[in-house]
């Protein structure tokens, strides 16, 4: 029952994808409810799916890779819903439903859903710092979706080749400054996520706690250089893209160091 | 009940004679002594148009005479300029007209808002009835529903829109940018009068010629500086607008490059009018830095102006649909089943009333 819930949430998420092509193909691209209404119901579902999830496993649903990509893709999910709306970002929408399709398409294709037989004792701690180091990542993932709107925008005018999604897509100042408000807001949320992480009672393999620091250290990076200016906008769009994938490799890894310890 | 349109437009007559009938204060009265009952004129630079619902057919020449400005006669050539149209056509054409598909540049919208003032002046001198009610608030719902189901009012078609639109969007808002002119030529100041409508007021201006930059610089409330000086100003302006008879390139990459140092990450939006160029095209390549030639902005704003061409057949077919459904409404009112309802707050009377 739960999965089914999934297989919906991951269609809607295509159906906003759709919509987005066939718009573009169209070349009249044009803002849609039909996405926003399409990813609200994704969330929605991805809700319904998290919470069957949790009350089964008596803990947060984060407890396997299969899970965690779930937990990512509802946090990026949220994370729009909040920020796209608040910033006027409504063509987020169009940027990010590909994303969170293909974060939940791959946590269903793969045999990674190893929850059933497994269960995790109730560890506040643990399942705290579990839970706010994902959202910081959804948070990542939708600064991440943010540069790339920025340098979509940022190339149409160095090119001159304005296509109908220009007029669409916010004035670069205010990509940028969501881009680095997420980044903050991730950032954030990481560090307490990565501080809490040192009052979890079981013992965590180093490796893992020296992926998270080595993403913790390449974020910091990116916000100190855009603060002392060290690298332009452009450069502060395409390192964001950057992080995120190898966060995002990273986030496999720890995974993978911590079930094989 | 006999709707009908009589007019003339940029298509059908040149300026001059449209400046001969431009309707005058008792242009109303005189359409109603010929047995108007409703009355609606529409006047704008380039269309004349009177709207009215009669009993009877009214005479071209005697239409065309309550126009005129100067109550001379008027020739056949004049009169061949207008066109008329009845009923259906005529709330087609009115249509067209509100949507902008009938203007000099297809899809502008100014000519709705002068629509809605043709008809708020009408209406509160009771000129207008129930039927161009109607017809009014329906050719008001057909713009809303043109713009908004298509493309035919998308992107700038000049080359000063077009500047206005990647200035918005390099730098979001236009408040408090600054803004150089470099040579002072009719297009640089289309395209500064097009940013200074937008709320740009840091206006500078430079000229070989100091008595020009002067002159320009007065005109638009900025202020003139030293040509000796201009790329010093490049560190603090946010738009340059180059358009002089320079014979070489004025501005270079390593030029700008120690510019751009002292800039902090500040865009800096470039608009080269100049035919030859002003800037070499490699400055393009700095990070931070738009430079757009004329061909570009012009290339822009054609595309633009093909794209709202491409959307006309949709937009004509929206425009179908409330035709036939006018049609029908106009049926009811000549069997006299039409529902007296919709009559506007301050229009007195009903079609009834106004035909009597």
């Amino acid at each position: 029952m739960d999965r089914q819930l999934l297989i919906y949430a991951t269609l809607c998420y295509l159906a906003a994808i759709i919509r987005t092509v066939v718009s573009l193909r169209a070349r009249v691209f044009r803002r849609s409810r039909v996405v926003f209404l399409s990813i609200a119901l994704g969330f929605v579902l991805q809700t319904a799916f998290l919470s069957l999830r949790g009350h089964a496993l008596g803990s947060c649903p984060i407890t396997n890779l299969f899970e965690v990509l779930v937990f990512l893709a509802w946090s990026i999910a949220l994370i729009y819903m909040l920020i796209g709306t608040a910033y006027r970002l409504s063509l987020m929408g169009a940027f990010t439903a590909p994303l969170v399709f293909l974060l939940q398409i791959t946590a269903l294709v793969l045999p990674i859903d190893t929850s059933r037989a497994f269960r995790v004792s109730p560890n506040p701690w643990l399942e705290f710092h579990a839970s706010i180091s994902i959202i910081a990542y959804g948070a990542f993932a939708l600064a991440c979706v943010a540069g790339a709107m920025y340098l979509v925008q940022e190339r149409q005018l160095k090119t001159h080749q304005l296509r109908s999604i220009f007029y669409h897509l916010p004035p670069l100042p205010n990509l940028f400054s969501a881009m680095t408000r997420l980044l903050w807001f991730g950032f954030i949320l990481y560090s307490a996520g990565l501080i809490s992480g040192f009052f979890v009672s079981e013992p965590l393999p180093w490796t893992k706690i020296a992926l998270a620091i080595a993403i913790w250290v390449l974020y910091g990076a990116i916000l100190q250089s855009r603060y002392l200016r060290w690298v332009a906008p452009r450069r502060v769009a395409t390192l964001c893209m950057i992080a995120f994938a190898i966060a995002l490799s990273l986030l496999w890894s720890i995974e993978f160091v911590g079930h094989r310890a | 009940m006999n709707l009908f349109c009589f007019g003339l437009n940029h298509r059908t007559a040149p300026i001059e004679a449209r400046e001969r009938f431009v309707g005058h204060a008792q242009t109303q009265v005189l359409l109603r002594d010929l047995g108007c009952h409703e009355v609606l004129l529409l006047t704008t630079c380039n269309r004349v148009e009177i709207y009215a619902a009669a009993d009877r057919s009214i005479l071209s020449e005697h239409l065309a005479q309550s126009l005129r400005i100067d109550g001379g006669s008027s020739s056949k050539e004049d009169l061949d300029a207008f066109y008329r149209m009845e009923n259906a056509e005529c709330a087609r054409h009115l249509f067209r007209v509100a949507s902008g598909l009938d203007s000099m540049v297809v899809g502008e919208t100014e000519i709705l808002g002068q629509a809605k003032r043709a008809y708020e002046s009408a209406r509160a001198s009771g000129s207008a009835g129930p039927l161009l009610h109607r017809l009014c608030q329906r050719a008001f719902r057909v713009a809303k529903h043109v713009r908004s189901k298509t493309q035919v009012t998308r992107g700038p078609v000049s080359v000063g829109s077009v500047a206005v639109d990647l200035a918005g969007k390099i730098f979001g808002d236009l408040r408090g940018l600054k803004v150089l002119v470099l040579g002072a030529g009719e297009t640089s100041e289309k395209t500064l009068r097009a940013l200074a409508s937008r709320g740009v007021s840091d206006l500078r201006v430079s000229n070989r010629t100091p008595a020009r930059a002067e002159e320009l610089a007065n005109q638009m409330e900025g202020i003139a500086v030293p040509f000796a000086t201009w790329l010093e100003q490049c560190r603090e302006i946010d738009i340059l607008i180059s358009s002089t008879a320079a014979e070489a390139h004025l501005l270079t990459p390593p030029l700008l490059v120690p510019v751009l140092r002292d800039r902090a990450d500040r865009p800096l939006f470039i608009i080269d009018i100049a035919v030859p160029r002003d800037v070499a095209p490699e400055v393009n390549e700095l990070d931070g830095v738009y430079l757009y030639d004329i061909d570009s902005l012009q290339e822009i704003a054609s595309e633009s102006l093909e794209l709202r061409r491409q959307q006309l057949v949709a937009a004509e077919a929206i425009i179908d649909e409330h035709v036939v459904d006018f049609q029908k409404y106009l049926v009811r009112v000549d069997t006299g089943t039409r529902p007296t309802s919709d009559c506007p707050t301050g229009v007195s009377g009903t079609l009834r009333t106004s035909e009597s």
